[in-house]
C-alpha cells in the first residue's frame, strides 16, 4: 500500500513539474519565433523570471522523491539513462544561467549568445523528457543488473522521438499561452494567434503518441483493467480542447490552465499506465524495476510521507501566492523600471 | 573489520563491508571508477566555490536590509541593493551547479545509491522540500518585489533566503555525515536500512560538520564584504555605504573566525573516536602510541610507512588534543592495512593548510575589527583586504579535501569501499561528461567571476536596467 501511495506521489511530482517548467521549456524554445525586438524579449524573459526557478525544484523533488523512495529506481533509471541526463543536465545549466547573464552586459552579441543557450537550454531538455519518458512507458533494455544493453540511439528510437515530439509541442503551445497571460497589446495577440497554430499541431502529435503507444506499449490494455483510470486520459483531452474555446473567450489564464490540466493529466496517463514498473525492462519482464522490488524500507516510506504531507501544502500554498502576486502583466516600461532580468 | 575503525558505534561493529560479484567488464569499471570519482571532485569542487558566498552574503544583505527598514537610511538601502546585486550573480550559478550533484549519484554511483538510498536518498528529499522550494522561490520574490512588497515584508524574505540556505545546508550536510560516520541504520536485505531516524539527524558528527562548514561560509561572506567595501573606500567611492558595511562585516567576520577557530577543535577531537585513521592521516601518525606529540614540522612518506622528516614537537599536545590528556592513546596509521588508508601527503597538507591560514584569517580579521572605526585612513589595511577575498575560498575547499579524502577509501565509512559504489557503466560515456563538464564550467566559472568582479567594482548603481531602452 505505502509502494502505492509513494508511485502516485512519484507520478505528481513529474506532473506538476511538467505543468510548471513546461511553460517556461516551451517559452524558450519559442524566443526567436516570437520575439521581434529587445524589447519583446526582455518582456518574455521577465514573463519567466519570478518563476523558473521555483518551477526547476520541482525536477528536483521529483528526482529525490524516486531516490528517497525507490533507491534501486533511482539508481537504474539514472545509469542506463546516463548520456541523455547528462544532455539534460547541461542544457538546464546553460538556461538557467541565461536568465542570469544575458542583461548584464550591454553588448547585442553577449545577449546574442546567451539567448542561444536559453533557446537551446529550453528546447532540448523538453524534447530529452519527452524521450526518456516513452522509453520508460514502452521499457528499456535493462538486464538484471540494471545495466543498459544500448546507447543514445537505441533511445531515439521511432517511439522514444514521438514522445520527445510530443513533449515539445505541448510544451510550446503552453509556452504561447502564458505568454498571453502575461504581456499586452501587439505581442499579446502574436502569441495568441501562435496558440492557436501550435495548438494544430499540439493535437496532431498528441493523437499520434497516443495511437503509437497503443502499438508499443501496453499502457492502454494496462488501463482498460483498471478503468476508472481511464479518466486520466478523457480529463487531458479535455483540458486540451478546451483551451483554445477559453482563449477565444478571452480567458486567459484559463486556458492556460487548461493546457496544464492536458499536461498533467497525459504524464498521469503515462505512470498510471506502466504501473507498478518505474523502469519496465523490455528484455526480460523479470528484470524489470517495480514499485515493489525497488522500494525503501517501510521506516523510510512513513517517515517521508509525514514530510510529504506536512511540507508540500505550504509549498503549493506559497508557489500559488507567488503566481498570484507575480501574474500581472507586464510590458516595456514595467520592465525598464522595476528590477527585471 | 579493520582495527583502526574498531571504535565505530554498536552497529557497525556487525556490519561486514560488503562484497559484490566481480564486475563482467573489469577494465571499464576501473575506468569508469576513476572518471566518475574525477567528475565527482570536479563538480562538487565547482559547487562550493559558490555555496559559501550564498550562505554567508544572505545574512550579510538581511542585516543590511534590516538595518535600512529600521532607519530609512538611504546608504543601507544602497548597500543591500548592491550586496543583493552580487549574491544573485553568486546564486545563479550555485543553483545549475547543484542540480548536477543530486543526478550523479544515481547516474555515476549506482551502486552505491542503491545500498544506501533508504537513508541517503530520503535526506535529499528532504533537503528539497523543506529548503530548495523556498529558498528558490523567495529569492525570485525577493528579486522582483522591491515594489510590490511592504519594505518590512520584503526584509522578511531575504531573510527566508538565508534560512532556507542555511536549512538547505544542514540536510545535505547531514547526509554527508552519514557517509563518514554511519549511524541509525541496519543491515537488511543487502542494504542499509534505517532504524532510528533521529539518531541519523541529530548525531554529533552531523551537528560539528553543519556547525564548521557554515561558520566557514559566514567567514567567506564576511571577507567578501570586507573586500569589496575596502576597495571602494580606497578609491572614495561612496565611501559613507562602504563604512557602514565595513564595521557590520568586520564584526561579523572576527566573531565567526574566533568561533571557527575552536570549534573545528571539536571536529578534530570526534574523528578520534568516529575515524581514527582520518585524524592520523591528518596527523601523518604512524605508530599508536600514547604522549604523541604534535610535530609543527613534517613529511610523510607512505610507502615505508613513517615519516620522511619531523621535527619542533609539541609534546603530548595531540594526545591532549584528542582526549583532554597529554597521555591519552592515540591510533596510528599502522593500525590498519595499507588499502584501508586515505592517502595521507594530501589530507595532511591540506589539513595544515587550512589550520594555518585559518589562523592568518583570524589575524586579519582581529586587524579589521580594531580599526574598523577609522577604517577611511587606513592606507595598507584597505590595500590588503581585497587581497584576502579568495583566502577563505580555498580554505573552504582544503576543509572538504581533509573530509573527503580523508574518508578513502570508504564511500561510506567501514561500511562500503568507494570501487563498490560506482555505476556499470560505460568509461566513454563518463569521459565524455567529465570533459564537457570541465569545459562548461571553465566558461561558467569565467564568466561569473568576471560578472562579479566588474559588479563589484561598479559600485552602487542607478537603478535602470543596464540594456533599459533609457540608460
Ligand atoms: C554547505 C552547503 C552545501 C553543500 C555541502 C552542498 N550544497 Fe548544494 N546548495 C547549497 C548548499 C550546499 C545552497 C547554499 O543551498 C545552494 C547553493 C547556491 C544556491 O542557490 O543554493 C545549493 C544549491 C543546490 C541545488 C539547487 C537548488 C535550487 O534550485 O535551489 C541542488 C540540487 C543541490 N545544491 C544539491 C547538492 C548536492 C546533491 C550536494 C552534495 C554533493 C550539495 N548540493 C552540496
Ligand atoms: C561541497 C563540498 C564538497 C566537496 C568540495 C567535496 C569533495 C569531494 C572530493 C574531492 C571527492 C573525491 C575524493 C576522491 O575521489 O578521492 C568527493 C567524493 C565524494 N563525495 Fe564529496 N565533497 C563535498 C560535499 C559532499 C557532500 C555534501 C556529499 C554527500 C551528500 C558528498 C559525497 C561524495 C561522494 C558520493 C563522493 C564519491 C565517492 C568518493 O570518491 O568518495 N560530498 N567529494
Ligand atoms: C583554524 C582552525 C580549524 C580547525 C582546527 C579545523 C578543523 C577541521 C577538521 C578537523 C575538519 C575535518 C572534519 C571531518 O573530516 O569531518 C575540518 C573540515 C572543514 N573545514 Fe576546518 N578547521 C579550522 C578552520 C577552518 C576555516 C577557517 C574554514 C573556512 C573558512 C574551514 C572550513 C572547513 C570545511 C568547509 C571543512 C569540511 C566540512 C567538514 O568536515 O566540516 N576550517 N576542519
Amino acid at each position: 500500500m505505502l509502494e502505492t501511495i509513494w508511485f502516485a506521489i512519484w507520478g505528481v511530482a513529474w506532473a506538476v513539474y511538467f505543468l510548471l517548467d513546461g511553460f517556461d521549456l516551451g517559452l524558450g524554445t519559442l524566443f526567436p519565433f516570437i520575439a521581434k525586438t529587445e524589447s519583446d524579449k526582455r518582456i518574455m524573459v521577465n514573463a519567466m523570471g519570478p518563476f523558473w526557478d521555483g518551477n526547476e525544484v520541482w525536477l528536483i523533488t521529483a528526482g529525490g522523491v524516486t531516490f528517497a523512495a525507490f533507491p534501486t529506481a533511482y539508481a537504474v533509471m539514472f545509469s542506463s539513462l546516463y548520456t541523455p541526463l547528462m544532455l539534460l543536465l547541461f542544457a538546464l545549466i546553460l538556461r538557467g544561467v541565461a536568465f542570469e547573464f544575458r542583461g548584464k552586459v550591454d553588448s547585442a552579441a553577449w545577449r546574442k549568445l546567451w539567448d542561444c543557450c536559453l533557446v537551446f537550454g529550453s528546447f532540448l531538455p523538453a524534447f530529452l523528457l519527452g524521450v526518456a519518458f516513452a522509453n520508460l512507458f514502452a521499457g528499456i533494455p535493462v538486464d538484471q543488473d540494471g545495466v543498459l544493453h544500448g546507447n543514445l540511439l537505441t533511445l531515439l528510437n521511432p517511439y522514444g522521438l514521438a514522445g520527445g515530439v510530443f513533449f515539445v509541442t505541448a510544451f510550446i503551445h503552453h509556452g504561447a499561452l502564458w505568454l498571453a497571460v502575461k504581456s499586452e497589446g501587439e505581442l499579446r495577440e502574436r502569441a495568441r494567434k501562435l496558440a492557436f497554430k501550435l495548438w494544430f499541431v499540439a493535437l496532431v502529435a498528441a493523437v499520434a503518441f497516443l495511437a503509437l503507444t497503443w502499438i508499443y506499449t501496453p499502457l492502454w490494455q494496462n488501463l482498460f483493467t483498471r478503468p476508472v483510470f481511464l479518466a486520466l486520459p478523457a480529463l487531458a483531452v479535455l483540458g486540451l480542447v478546451a483551451s483554445p474555446i477559453l482563449s477565444r473567450l478571452g480567458k486567459a489564464w484559463w486556458a492556460w490552465g487548461s493546457s496544464g490540466l492536458f499536461i498533467a493529466m497525459a504524464t498521469l496517463f503515462g505512470v498510471a499506465g506502466v504501473f507498478p514498473n518505474i523502469v519496465g525492462s523490455s528484455l526480460d519482464p523479470a528484470a524489470s524495476v517495480t514499485a515493489f522490488n525497488s522500494a525503501s524500507s517501510t521506516l523510510t516510506l512513513e517517515i517521508m510521507l509525514g514530510v510529504v504531507l506536512a511540507f508540500l501544502p505550504v509549498v503549493i500554498a506559497y508557489q500559488a501566492w507567488v503566481y498570484v502576486k507575480f501574474g500581472g502583466t507586464i510590458n516595456q516600461e514595467s520592465v525598464d523600471e522595476g528590477p527585471s532580468y | 573489520m579493520p582495527q583502526g575503525t574498531a571504535k565505530l558505534t554498536k552497529k557497525s561493529q556487525n556490519a561486514k563491508p560488503i562484497t559484490r560479484a566481480p564486475p563482467s567488464r573489469k577494465e571499464s569499471i576501473v575506468d569508469a571508477l576513476i572518471l566518475s570519482r574525477l567528475q565527482f571532485a570536479v563538480t562538487t569542487y565547482f559547487h562550493f566555490l559558490f555555496v559559501p558566498l550564498t550562505l554567508g552574503l544572505s545574512f550579510l544583505v538581511a542585516i543590511f536590509e534590516t538595518a535600512y527598514v529600521r532607519s530609512r537610511d538611504e546608504d543601507w538601502r544602497k548597500a543591500t541593493k548592491f550586496f543583493g546585486k552580487l549574491f544573485l550573480i553568486n546564486f545563479a550559478v550555485g543553483v545549475v551547479t547543484g542540480i548536477t550533484l543530486e543526478f550523479q549519484f544515481g547516474t555515476n554511483w549506482a551502486n552505491y545509491a542503491k545500498y544506501v538510498g533508504d537513508i541517503f536518498g530520503s535526506l535529499l528529499a528532504v533537503e528539497a522540500t523543506v529548503a530548495f522550494f523556498l529558498e528558490s522561490t523567495f529569492i525570485a520574490v525577493w528579486f522582483f518585489g522591491w515594489k510590490k512588497l511592504t519594505p518590512k515584508f520584503h526584509c522578511v524574505t531575504i531573510w527566508i533566503v538565508a534560512i532556507s540556505s542555511n536549512i538547505s545546508a544542514f540536510w545535505i550536510l547531514v547526509a554527508n555525515a552519514w557517509m563518514q560516520h554511519p549511524t541509525g541504520y541496519v543491515l537488511r536485505n543487502g542494504r542499509a536500512e534505517l532504524s532510528n531516524f533521529v539518531d541519523v539527524v541529530t548525531q554529533k558528527f552531523a551537528i560539528l560538520e553543519f556547525v564548521h562548514t557554515v561558520g566557514g561560509a559566514w567567514i567567506l561572506g564576511g571577507f567578501f564584504v570586507l573586500g569589496v567595501s575596502a576597495w571602494h573606500i580606497a578609491r572614495k567611492s561612496h565611501v559613507s555605504v562602504f563604512t557602514k558595511t565595513f564595521r557590520v562585516a568586520a564584526v561579523w567576520t572576527l566573531v565567526f573566525c574566533v568561533f571557527e577557530m575552536f570549534q573545528g577543535h571539536l571536529n578534530a577531537e570526534i574523528l578520534g573516536s568516529t575515524q581514527p585513521t582520518k585524524l592520523a592521516a591528518m596527523e601523518s601518525h604512524w605508530e599508536t602510541s600514547g604522549d604523541v606529540p604534535m610535530y609543527l614540522l613534517a613529511w610523510p612518506d607512505e610507502q615505508n610507512e613513517k615519516n620522511a622528516f619531523q621535527a619542533l614537537p609539541i609534546p603530548g599536545l595531540m594526545s591532549f588534543l584528542v582526549h583532554y590528556n597529554p597521555h591519552g592513546q592515540v591510533a596510528g596509521l599502522k593500525d590498519v592495512p595499507r588499502q584501508d588508508r586515505p592517502p595521507v601527503l594530501p589530507v595532511y597538507l591540506s589539513f595544515r593548510a587550512m589550520v594555518g591560514l585559518g589562523i592568518l584569517l583570524f589575524w586579519i580579521a582581529v586587524w579589521a575589527f580594531w580599526k574598523r572605526d577609522s577604517i577611511e585612513k587606513q592606507t595598507k589595511l584597505l590595500k590588503i583586504l581585497p587581497w584576502m577575498i579568495p583566502l577563505p575560498y580555498l580554505v573552504n575547499q582544503l576543509g572538504w579535501t581533509v573530509a573527503e579524502l580523508g574518508r578513502q577509501p570508504w564511500i561510506v565509512y567501514g561500511l562500503m569501499r568507494t570501487e563498490q559504489g560506482v555505476s556499470k557503466i560505460d568509461a566513454i560515456q563518463v569521459a565524455t561528461s567529465l570533459g564537457a563538464f570541465f569545459l562548461v564550467y571553465a566558461l561558467l566559472g569565467s564568466v561569473d567571476f568576471y560578472l562579479l568582479w566588474t559588479y563589484a567594482r561598479k559600485g552602487p548603481l542607478p537603478e535602470s536596467h543596464p540594456t533599459s531602452t533609457k540608460a
